[in-house]
């Protein structure tokens, strides 16, 4: 190795849920292992470890990527958004609710990362037809539910989404 | 599993990572989007000592008019490649291409350079890439030179990138109008093409002006299936003499055997997905 100076560890400053952290970690450490290990932000799961299953879902700039599959350091001079920063004071997010009530889950383990990555889904996509959740979830994957219920619970909050944007906007043209 | 440890460096330069990468030698990589290195570090079967992680460089991400072409950063996000509307007007085979890639988490993170410079033989933008005639822009010490789609790809995971040097960008030659579809053949969701083609053609009234047919995982290079393109030039609108045009798509081939299925199923699907692909493209 040519380099002079060793760079083996270095220092990170990440917005995580609104709270701004700084602090000192190796570069190979994941983002996921950042979360859960450094910051105890234990919702974000790891599921498959190989970039498949999606558990590990979070928002990077309002983006959907997989935790475990970016090094912490990438992640510097960023803000990230996980499954503990949805809800806004004690009111869930309406995609969280919306699982809730449809029972989209079984063991829940899925569920951070189905969560995640539905919200980036109905902001591309504001009324999704049944294929396109299906295909916006292709990279999540369930082994209870058979993906029926998620499918329903990602629609209502989808609807309730609308329904709450024509609202503001009435009140706002009131 | 936790990777080996490395030393790191995000440069703002590119001469600053040129000479990163130099001083590195063999022991050094370059981080893209990540999406196929970390993985693959996270399985030990890569250990860099250095990693250059260019995604802090300025003026390497986008998609951009110019003029007979269209300019694309290496570290532009598939993402943004299939939903620009730039790229959908001059070469909607690319965008085609890049939603079918990984899973939307991944089309955040990967980068249409990355994968180009990876060159994985399942890959899903070499293919349109060549096709489409593409110009590839690289940086080294010596400067900067162009190489074309055809001296591009080399072989299984090599390309013509030095060690020492970087791919910038990819310029696109406008195929403005011309339509476009990704045929590719999975099992699985979220799977590695098992075969796809990627087509583009230009149709003049009811008959098909020219095309433009590649071919994903049918060998250790995506190839450009021109006894195809030959046959349809002039070719009728119509399925069974689109399906007599692709009836050769598998010639010169040399696809893998593997558990998803032999080399002579591979050829057979080949010519079926070259059928539909350029059906759908033409509009069909």
């Amino acid at each position: 190795m040519a380099t002079a100076q060793s760079t083996r560890t270095t220092s990170i400053t990440v917005e995580v849920d609104d709270m701004t952290y700084t602090d000192v970690v190796e570069p190979r450490m994941l983002l996921v292992q950042y979360l859960r290990e450094r910051l105890g932000k234990t919702g974000t799961l790891v599921g498959c470890d190989t970039t498949n299953c999606g558990a590990c879902t979070v928002h990077l700039d309002g983006q959907s990527v997989k935790s475990c599959t970016m090094f912490a350091v990438q992640a510097d001079g960023h803000a990230v958004t996980t499954i503990e920063g949805l809800a806004q004071g004690g009111e869930l997010h309406p995609m969280q609710k919306a699982f809730h009530e449809k029972h989209a889950l079984q063991c829940g383990f899925c569920t951070p990362g189905m969560i995640m990555q539905s919200i980036d889904l109905i902001k591309e996509h504001p009324d999704p037809d049944e294929h396109t959740v299906r295909d916006g979830l292709e990279g999540n994957l369930c082994r209870c539910t058979g993906y029926q219920n998620i499918v329903a619970a990602v629609q209502e909050a989808a609807r309730t989404t609308r329904e709450s944007a024509v609202s503001t906007t009435e009140e706002g043209a009131a | 599993m936790i990777p080996s440890a490395f030393d790191y460096h995000a440069p703002t330069s590119l001469d600053e990572a040129l000479t990163l990468l130099a001083q590195g030698g063999d022991d050094a990589k370059i981080l893209a989007g990540g999406q196929s290195l970390i993985p693959v570090m996270r399985l030990r079967l890569a250990g860099p000592e250095l990693l250059i992680d260019l995604g802090r460089i300025d003026g390497l991400r986008g998609i951009e008019d110019d003029g007979d072409a269209v300019r694309i950063g290496a570290m532009t996000p598939h993402h943004d490649i299939a939903s620009s509307a730039l790229l959908g007007e001059h070469a909607a085979l690319l965008c085609a291409a890049a939603r079918t890639v990984a899973d939307p988490q991944v089309r955040h993170r990967g980068t249409f350079g990355g994968a180009l410079v990876h060159a994985d033989p399942a890959g899903d933008m070499p293919a349109p890439a060549l096709v489409l005639g593409a110009e590839f822009v690289i940086a080294g010490a010596g400067g900067i030179r162009t190489v074309s789609a055809t001296d591009f790809f080399e072989g299984l995971f090599t390309t013509a990138v030095g060690e020492d040097e970087i791919l910038t960008h990819v310029r696109i030659p406008k195929h403005t109008g011309w339509g476009a579809r990704y045929e590719k053949f999975t099992r699985v969701a979220q799977q590695w093409s098992i075969v796809a083609v990627a087509a583009t053609v230009r149709a003049e009234g009811s008959a098909i002006a020219e095309a433009r047919v590649g071919l994903t995982n049918m060998g250790s290079v995506p190839i450009r299936a021109e006894s195809v393109e030959a046959a349809l030039a002039g070719c009728a609108l119509e399925e069974a003499a689109i399906a007599r045009a692709c009836a050769s798509a598998a010639e010169g081939t040399d696809p893998p055997t593997d558990t998803n299925g032999d080399a002579d199923y591979r050829r057979h699907l080949a010519t079926v997905l070259a059928t539909r692909a350029v059906l759908s493209a033409a509009g069909g």
